[in-house]
C-alpha cells in the first residue's frame, strides 16, 4: 500500500485501521489490506482517493467492498470526501496476499495461494487444517471466482484453496 | 492529429471495444442458460464460474466504452437492439432445441466445441491486446488473461476427452466442429474498420490473428488423429456489421426483460 506525501503518520495509522476493518464480504477473516487489494491512497486537502485492485473481474462483492470502505473512512474527521476507484494497473495477483493474510485465509478453511506461480502448472496445496500435502483437486472452479475445491486425503476434510493468478498467465 | 483523424481513430477503438464486449456478453449469457443442466454438478459449478468471469470481462469493455462517452454501461449491455450488436453470430446461436425452462434438449458437444474454439481465439486476441496502444485496454487484457488461463485449461480437457471417447461422443463432437467452423471466421474478423485498428496499434492484423489460430489448432487436431480444416467460414452472415439471427433477438428479449421493466432502477 502506497501513500501520497501529504499524510501525517497519525493519519496513516488512522486510515490503515479504518481500511483494516473492512473485510472480504465472503471471507470475513481477511481484510482488504491483507488481500493486497489496496494499491495506493492519495490526499488532496480534505479529499481522499483510494485506488483499489479487483481480484477477479466478475466479482460481485466489489460494490459491497466499495461501500464498506466509504463507511469505514467516513468516521475520520479530517476527511470531507472519499472516492474509491477500481484500477487494473497494476493487476491484482495472488502474490499480493500478505503473510498475515495467508494465515487469515487458513483460519477460514481456505488454503493460501502458492507464493510463486510456475508455468509448469505444478501447484502443491497444503490442507489448511492439518498441513498435509496429501490432497487432491476436486474442482478448480469453486463457490466463488477466486476459489477452488479440494479434498485432504490425510484428515479426510474437504477444503478450498485460493486460485493462483499471475501476470505470467 | 487533425480532428478528422482523431475522429477516425476513436471510431476504430469504439468498434473494437463493442466487438470484444458483445462477444463475451452473449456467450456468457448462452452459458448461463446451462445453469442446472450441465452434465454433472462439478461442471455446473465450473461452467457458471466461467460465465461469471466472462460476463465480468464484458463489463470491463462496456466500462471502457462508457468512459469514451458511449453511454451508461447497463444500457449498452441491455438496451441496444440486435442490429447495433457487433458479436460474432456463432456466439449468439441457441444451445440446442427447446427452452431452458421447458424441455431443454441442449447440445453439450456444441457447448464444448464453441467454448474451446472461442477460448483459443480469445487468448490470441488478448495476447495481442496486451500491447495495445490504448493503455486502458492493454491493462484490461492483462487481467482477462489471468482468468482465461483457467477457462482454456477447462475446455481443453473436455474437448480432448470427448473426442477421444469414441462412439456417439466422437461423432457428436465432429458434427459440432463442423457447425462451429462454418461460422468461426466471424469471430476472428475485425470487421470493416479492421485496418484502422491495426494502423493505430490497437490490435494486430486480422490475418496474423487467423494465422496464429491455425498454428494453435493444427497440432491439437493432429494429436487427436483428426485433420484440421482451416477454412473458417461466415455462413450465417457478418456479425461485425450488425448482421444477426433471430436467436439474438430472442436472447435480448429474455435477458433484458427485468431491465426493461424499469430502466432507471438501480440494482
Amino acid at each position: 500500500m502506497k501513500w501520497s506525501d501529504d499524510f501525517t503518520s497519525e493519519q496513516k495509522i488512522q486510515l490503515t485501521n479504518a481500511l483494516q476493518s473492512v473485510k472480504d464480504p465472503e471471507i470475513d477473516s481477511i481484510s482488504i489490506i491483507e488481500l493486497g487489494m489496496v494499491d495506493r491512497v492519495e490526499r488532496n486537502a480534505q479529499e481522499l482517493t483510494i485506488y483499489m485492485l479487483p481480484t477477479f473481474m466478475g466479482c460481485p462483492a466489489l460494490d459491497i467492498i466499495k461501500s464498506n470502505v466509504l463507511k469505514a473512512v467516513s468516521q475520520l474527521v479530517w476527511i470531507d470526501q472519499t472516492m474509491v476507484s477500481f484500477i487494473n494497473d497494476p493487476p491484482w495477483t495472488s502474490e499480493r496476499v500478505t503473510e498475515v493474510g495467508r494465515e487469515r485465509l487458513k483460519e477460514f478453511g481456505i488454503s493460501p495461494p502458492p507464493k510463486h506461480f510456475s508455468m509448469s502448472g505444478e501447484w502443491h496445496v497444503q490442507c489448511p487444517y492439518c498441513d498435509s500435502t496429501y490432497t487432491a483437486m476436486d474442482n478448480i472452479f469453486g463457490p466463488t471466482a477466486c476459489r477452488s475445491i479440494l479434498y485432504c486425503k490425510s484428515c479426510k476434510n474437504p477444503f478450498e484453496a485460493m486460485k493462483p493468478v499471475s501476470t505470467m498467465m | 492529429m487533425t480532428d478528422q483523424t482523431k475522429e477516425a481513430s476513436n471510431q476504430a477503438l469504439i468498434e473494437l471495444l463493442y466487438q470484444l464486449a458483445d462477444d463475451d456478453f452473449i456467450l456468457a449469457y448462452r452459458g448461463s442458460e446451462w445453469l442446472g443442466l450441465a452434465p454433472h454438478i462439478e461442471e455446473d459449478v465450473a461452467y457458471s464460474s466461467i460465465n461469471q468471469d466472462t460476463m465480468g470481462h464484458a463489463t470491463m469493455y462496456y466500462h471502457l466504452l462508457e468512459e469514451l462517452g458511449e453511454g451508461q454501461m447497463d444500457d449498452l449491455a441491455h438496451a441496444r437492439e440486435a442490429s447495433k450488436r457487433k458479436n460474432a453470430i456463432i456466439l449468439e446461436r441457441v444451445n440446442g432445441p427447446g427452452h431452458y425452462l421447458k424441455e431443454p434438449r441442449y447440445d453439450w458437444a456444441l457447448a464444448v466445441v464453441r467454448h474451446y474454439y472461442y477460448s483459443q481465439a480469445k487468448k490470441i486476441k488478448i495476447d495481442s491486446l496486451k500491447s495495445s496502444s490504448y493503455k486502458p485496454l492493454a491493462d484490461v487484457a492483462v487481467k482477462v488473461s489471468m482468468e482465461l488461463y483457467y477457462h482454456l485449461m477447462h475446455w481443453n480437457v473436455w474437448f480432448k476427452q470427448l473426442i477421444e471417447a469414441g462412439g456417439e461422443a466422437t461423432e457428436r463432437m465432429e458434427a459440432a466442429i463442423e457447425v462451429v467452423r462454418a461460422d468461426f471466421g466471424d469471430v476472428l474478423s475485425l470487421g470493416p474498420l479492421g485496418e484502422d485498428m491495426t494502423k493505430l496499434g490497437l490490435i494486430e492484423k486480422e490475418e496474423h490473428l487467423k494465422k496464429r489460430f491455425q498454428e494453435k489448432m493444427t497440432p491439437v487436431f493432429e494429436s487427436l488423429g483428426l485433420l484440421y480444416n482451416s477454412e473458417l467460414g461466415q455462413r450465417s452472415g457478418k456479425g461485425r456489421q450488425g448482421e444477426h439471427t433471430e436467436d439474438l433477438q430472442d436472447a435480448l428479449k429474455t435477458l433484458s426483460e427485468v431491465y426493461d421493466s424499469n430502466p432507471v432502477a438501480v440494482w
